[in-house]
């Protein structure tokens, strides 16, 4: 055999190696990412049982949380990161980290210190890649995030934006992450969680609808001590979820243009391989032929 | 008898929908029973077992604590984590 064609051969082999583990990640994310969104969709009872409940409160009581006061002038501000924990998902991480760098430089411009929370262990590398200080950190959990992720993360920011500036706390919350518009559209977004902004009518579809004058047990501030903090929970887990299944979505899309790129990059070799086994067939010929001749004429 | 629309839902699902003639939970202030017709109410939970007397049987779920929601028949039992309820 020719070097040519082994080569080629060589080439087919390793591509279609690749395609094999393509293809799988593919099929694995196609899988999950419908989880993910019934995921998504099983956590917006929680989310808008709380917003009613949270806004009916607001609407009945003139009370001042530490949570919804705005601080009188902002000097540290916490931007949450939510990224992947894995890469190969096309473009999802690099937007993301992208819309982060832009969020903190405009947070920058405006005098602030912006403080780093990362999710993800590529936001991670990202920022360990660049030394750069950073808060907290949180990985393993990007493509799966359980209650219990967002729990921890709500506690910590809940107890950073409570602590005073002057001992490290936070003046204000943003947190980046991926909304999920559909399968093929995806978007890097920025929401500011603390202060909360007037809850009212947020994610309810009914927002016209009139707030019976409830009873409060024990009382208003009491319930909104226990209220505010899981409305942060439930907002960060609302973020991650959204975040899993855009980054499943990602991979599916990235895994299965690479998927079609090798099998155009295999027809590609098998042509050429082809043409070359043809061409050695054809040039042994023209050497058998011109043999033969030769003998036949110095004879 | 009117009944109430019952909802219990947890952070990460709907554990139980459906019509109950009452609902009990454990409250800040001790425990509490709510029958249909019941004056709007919002009240913080603690750790305890929810009991919802439903037609098909009693649903008790253990929740760590949330908040209950009362308003024209419409009751929300909302909590972090729910233990599963078992049919009893």
């Amino acid at each position: 055999m020719g070097a040519q064609i082994r080569v080629y051969r060589q080439r087919i082999r390793s591509v279609t190696a690749t395609k094999k583990i393509t293809r799988a990640m593919e099929l694995m994310a196609a899988s999950r990412v419908v989880k993910a969104q019934q995921a998504v969709r099983e956590s917006t009872p929680y989310a808008r049982a709380l917003t009613r409940a949270a806004s009916a409160v607001a609407t009945y009581s003139d009370e001042d949380h530490p949570l919804t006061t705005e601080p009188e002038n902002v000097t540290r501000a916490a931007l949450v990161v939510v990224a992947a924990d894995r890469g190969l998902a096309g473009g999802y991480n690099s937007n993301v980290l992208k819309e982060g760098e832009r969020v903190s430089a405009a947070l920058q411009a405006e005098g602030k210190e912006v403080v780093p929370y990362l999710v993800g262990r590529r936001a991670v590398s990202f920022y360990s890649f660049r030394k750069r200080e950073r808060a907290a950190e949180w990985t393993g959990s990007s493509e799966k995030p359980s209650f219990e992720n967002a729990r921890e993360i709500g506690e910590r920011l809940v107890a950073d934006f409570i602590k005073p500036t002057e001992e490290g706390g936070v003046d204000e919350v943003h947190i980046v992450s991926t909304r999920f518009i559909s399968m093929v559209n995806q978007e890097a977004e920025v929401i500011r969680l603390l202060p909360l902004e007037v809850v009212e009518g947020v994610e309810s579809d009914d927002d016209a609808e009139l707030y019976p004058l409830y009873e409060f047990e024990p009382n208003p501030e009491e319930l909104l001590d226990t209220l505010l903090p899981r409305y942060v929970n439930a907002r960060i887990f609302n973020a991650l979820l959204s975040a899993a299944a855009s980054e499943l979505a990602s991979r599916q899309r990235a895994m299965k243009s690479a998927t079609d790129n090798a099998e155009e990059l295999i027809k590609k070799y098998t042509r050429l391989a082809n043409q070359a086994r043809q061409a050695e067939i054809t040039q042994e010929i023209s050497e058998i032929v011109g043999g033969a001749s030769a003998l036949a004429d110095s004879k | 008898m009117s009944s109430l629309n019952v909802e219990l839902v947890a952070a990460d699902r709907k554990v139980w929908s459906g019509e109950a003639s009452m609902v009990r939970a454990r409250s800040t202030e001790g425990e509490i029973g709510v029958l249909p017709g019941h004056a709007p109410l919002l009240g913080v939970l603690i750790e305890g077992d929810v009991v919802i007397h439903s037609s098909e049987g009693d649903q008790t779920a253990t929740i760590d604590g949330g908040f209950l929601s009362v308003d024209h028949d419409n009751v929300t039992i909302v909590a972090e984590t729910v233990q599963a309820p078992a049919k009893g």
